[in-house]
């Protein structure tokens, strides 16, 4: 209608000046050993990478590259632990272990925040408000269910699996270690984990946080590396149970190394969720939640709601109000506490990404970006919608990881699950409608394993998380996230 | 100004069509404007604007010549040892006190705003609303704040509000109106929603929060959902309302906090006090208590500070 000739300006006279967090209380070392044992010990082979931080491309830290021979060492650690302490120490105990890192978490959240967002490029007023306080609040979870375990699990007995081997991503470095070493140790597991290989350092923290809470030798060791550390750790024959949190192409590699092996494992893999937003939707607060869906993190969420499914009689409306939202959108330096969007990863992750925006434009969508200046330095991308694309479009059927959309019009009810539920994928999924029953009526009918209703991208350590089809294994969090560390008799 | 509008005669909006407001969405976006980072020479900055913002306010039964004379003088000279700042846009009072206003802020260009309509519940007759109106403009009034009529609203008599803000709209001539909601009576987001569609429609210049008289007065959540809905006004229409919040707003940082929320809404053409207004009085001190922090580094007593 009127739109064109009322455009609302932005890039106002008043504006707001740089307002970096401090970075004085953080204290990164020139170089990290690995954690085996309880003590920080040198690569067998005396192999090191670089971590640098993706929005200036300097580098950090050097960290140790563990080999085979030091994950048998981790492996070996972990066992004795288990054997020898974590797993006769009364269950209340344990509970305090965990008590003890949720406070001292806590106690740290600052220098955690700004080491997360210096060596992943999130935004510091996320790594500040969700990712450190969440992390906390798991081990807090966890810590009360240690020695409850027979009222976890009624009438049954629950004994630990032993050693687990955990392999993390890099979107959450310090919540994803928090997922997996809380409800491993409540149960009585000892843990080997190997945080992803471009960020490192808040696991490395945590491993000096480790020891500064005196945890028992060995119950938590970090190797760090990248892919064929992963694999020696998959592969490793003492390890009884392997949870992984990646890409389904890697959750497949591992799960063709562990057939036939007797091992427990968990898989938390990829996403292409739908968000679908419906006309009788409160569309100003549908839109807000279009864009924490999918501009959260820079978009590298598994669970991300990367698909918009909007109503078409509300379409043009929804798309008008998005782009005007986008341009308020401010991308820059993670550690600018007013940023809202940060740094991409890696330089190839920011690769991916570009080759599906070259991708979504042959294959005849139609881009749109918001107008954001972006640094000089650093690895960058502007949030980005696709709007004139389908189901048969691979920018709708693949897991893109990065601030990008796609968006679909739909007219029925039918329409939309249809479209939601047409995906390899099934992590999580949103519904935008004032109508109760319209809301009971998808959540169960879409096949995703988290499903928000008039809201995206709200985690609690007691719900449960995981995913249908490809998008997973096994459940992360809450009661359910304990079953996958326990043998019940 | 408003060309597009004042071309057609206006007529009731569909309020069905009006967009539902999710209030937990709305306090979440709430919560992100309060959690920007505003500090040094943004903070100057936002606070000299808002205090060129601020509607200065006396609506007392007490209100007398003196007092009335006295506020004049404060938004005068707001802190004449302070250099640069700008003066307040308005100062706002009971219509008996039109005259008396106009007098003390004689050769200066800030403006008079009375309330009318039998400020601050609307229980009067139309008639006497009307006369009330065209008094407060005689007496020299360039605003005027009226209060819709809360009782026909909430029993869903909208085009008796509707015809009622026509008719004083009418009345005011060429003083801006400023139609005040009372959203504490209002209840729901839902019916700030559509009370603001209503009044923008019917010709309102500004749209208000409160009389102040009420409580809940002005908060973030409501002043969201009002200015959404100056949004796809404007963008439905072309025409441009003001946005007045109104009661309850006593600090700077609270001030600044409206401000965030305004860029990140209406943007730069709202920024302005032709378009934004605080309806409020001790505000001012707070902002210039913070404004000589700026300066000399420390917190001065309140009483460095003068009341009128």
């Amino acid at each position: 209608m009127a739109r064109e000739k009322s455009t609302l300006q932005f890039d106002t006279d008043w504006k707001y000046s740089a307002a970096p967090e401090s970075t004085e209380h953080v204290r990164i070392d020139r170089q990290y050993e690995l954690f085996i044992g309880g003590q920080f010990v040198a690569p067998h082979a005396r192999q090191y990478f670089e971590t640098i931080n993706p929005a200036t491309e300097k580098v950090l830290a050097r960290v140790a590259r563990a080999g085979r021979k030091d994950v048998d060492r981790a492996v070996a650690a972990a066992r004795r632990a288990h054997e020898r302490t974590w797993s006769r120490l009364k269950p209340a105990e344990r509970g305090k272990y965990l008590y003890r890192i949720a406070r001292m978490l806590q106690e740290r959240a600052r220098e955690f925040a700004a080491i997360e967002s210096l060596d992943g490029g999130k935004p510091i007023r996320e790594s500040r408000d969700v990712d450190v306080p969440l992390a906390a609040a798991h081990f807090f979870y966890y810590a009360g269910w240690a020695d409850k375990l027979e009222y976890a699990f009624p009438g049954r007995r629950a004994s630990p699996l032993g050693v687990a081997g955990q392999i993390i991503p890099w979107n959450f470095p310090l919540l994803m270690a928090a997922w997996k070493i809380a409800p491993a140790l409540a149960c009585g597991n000892t843990v080997i984990l190997k945080p992803a290989e471009t960020t490192p350092l808040t696991a490395l923290k945590l491993a000096e946080l480790m020891r500064d809470v005196d945890l028992p030798a060995g119950v938590v060791n970090i190797v760090t590396g990248a892919g064929d550390t992963g694999a020696a750790l998959v592969e490793h024959a003492g390890v009884d149970k392997i949870a992984f949190t990646g890409s389904t192409e890697v959750g497949k590699q591992i799960l063709r190394r562990l057939a036939g092996t007797g091992k427990h494992y968990t898989l938390e893999l990829g996403g292409k969720a739908a968000n679908v937003v419906f006309a009788d939707a409160a569309i100003d607060q549908a839109v807000e939640g279009i864009v924490n869906g999918i501009f959260f993190n820079q978009g590298h969420v598994c669970c991300a709601g990367s698909r918009l499914l909007v109503q078409e009689s509300v379409a043009d409306e929804v798309i008008a109000k998005l782009r005007e939202r986008m341009e308020t959108l401010i991308v820059g330096d993670p550690l600018d506490k007013n940023t809202d969007i940060g740094a991409i990863n890696s330089s190839a992750q920011l690769e991916k990404i570009e080759q599906y925006l070259r991708i979504g434009q042959s294959e005849g969508g139609e881009m749109y970006q918001s107008s954001c200046s972006l640094p000089r330095t650093g690895y960058w991308c502007r949030p980005t919608l696709f709007s004139g694309v389908a189901q048969s479009n691979r920018v709708v059927q693949e897991e893109i990881f990065g601030p990008v959309l796609t968006i679909q019009t739909f007219r029925s009810f039918e329409e939309a699950l249809d479209k939601a539920n047409n995906t390899p994928y099934g992590l999580s999924g949103g519904v935008w409608t004032d109508k109760g029953a319209k809301i009971f009526k998808m959540t169960r009918a879409l096949r995703a394993g988290v499903v928000w209703a008039n809201t995206f991208n709200k985690f609690d350590p007691g719900a449960p998380f995981g995913g249908y089809k490809e998008s997973g294994m096994g459940r992360e969090g809450g009661l359910h996230g304990l079953g996958a560390y326990v043998e019940l008799r | 100004m408003s060309m597009v509008a004042s071309s057609l005669p206006p007529s009731l909006p569909a309020l069905d069509d009006v967009p539902r407001v999710d209030e937990v969405g709305v306090e979440e976006r709430v919560a992100r404007f309060c959690s920007r980072s505003i500090k040094k020479e943004s903070k100057v900055k936002a606070l000299k604007l808002a205090l060129s913002m601020i509607d200065l306010t006396t609506l007392e039964g007490q209100d007398t010549h003196g007092k009335v004379t006295q506020l004049c003088q404060k938004a005068i000279h707001v802190r004449d040892t302070l250099p640069g700042l700008p003066h307040v846009a308005a100062v706002c009072v009971y219509p008996t006190m039109v005259a008396v206003a106009r007098k003390a802020l004689r050769g200066h260009d800030i403006k008079v705003a009375s309330v009318a309509t039998a400020f601050p519940s609307g229980m009067a007759p139309l008639g006497v609303k009307l006369e009330e109106t065209r008094l407060a403009v005689l007496e020299g009034a360039d605003e005027v704040d009226m209060v819709i009529s809360r009782g026909a609203f909430l029993e869903g008599e909208y085009g008796r509000v509707f015809d009622e803000i026509i008719a004083v709209k009418e009345a005011c001539g060429q003083a801006h109106l400023k139609v005040i909601l009372e959203t504490g009576e209002l209840g729901t987001l839902d019916r700030v929603r559509r009370a603001s569609t209503l009044a923008m429609h019917a010709g309102a210049d500004f749209i208000k929060t409160s009389t102040g008289k009420i409580q809940p007065a002005a908060t973030l959540p409501v002043t969201l959902v009002m200015l959404q809905a100056i949004r796809d006004y404007y963008h439905a229409t072309g025409r441009r309302v003001g946005m007045k919040p109104a009661g309850g707003i006593s600090r700077a940082k609270q001030a600044i906090q409206y401000l965030v929320m305004l860029r990140e809404t209406l943007g730069e053409g709202w920024l302005t006090p032709d378009w934004f207004r605080f309806g409020a009085s001790s505000l001012v001190n707070d902002i210039l208590m913070q404004l000589e922090k700026q300066i000399t580094g420390v917190y001065q007593s309140a009483d460095y500070f003068s009341r009128d």
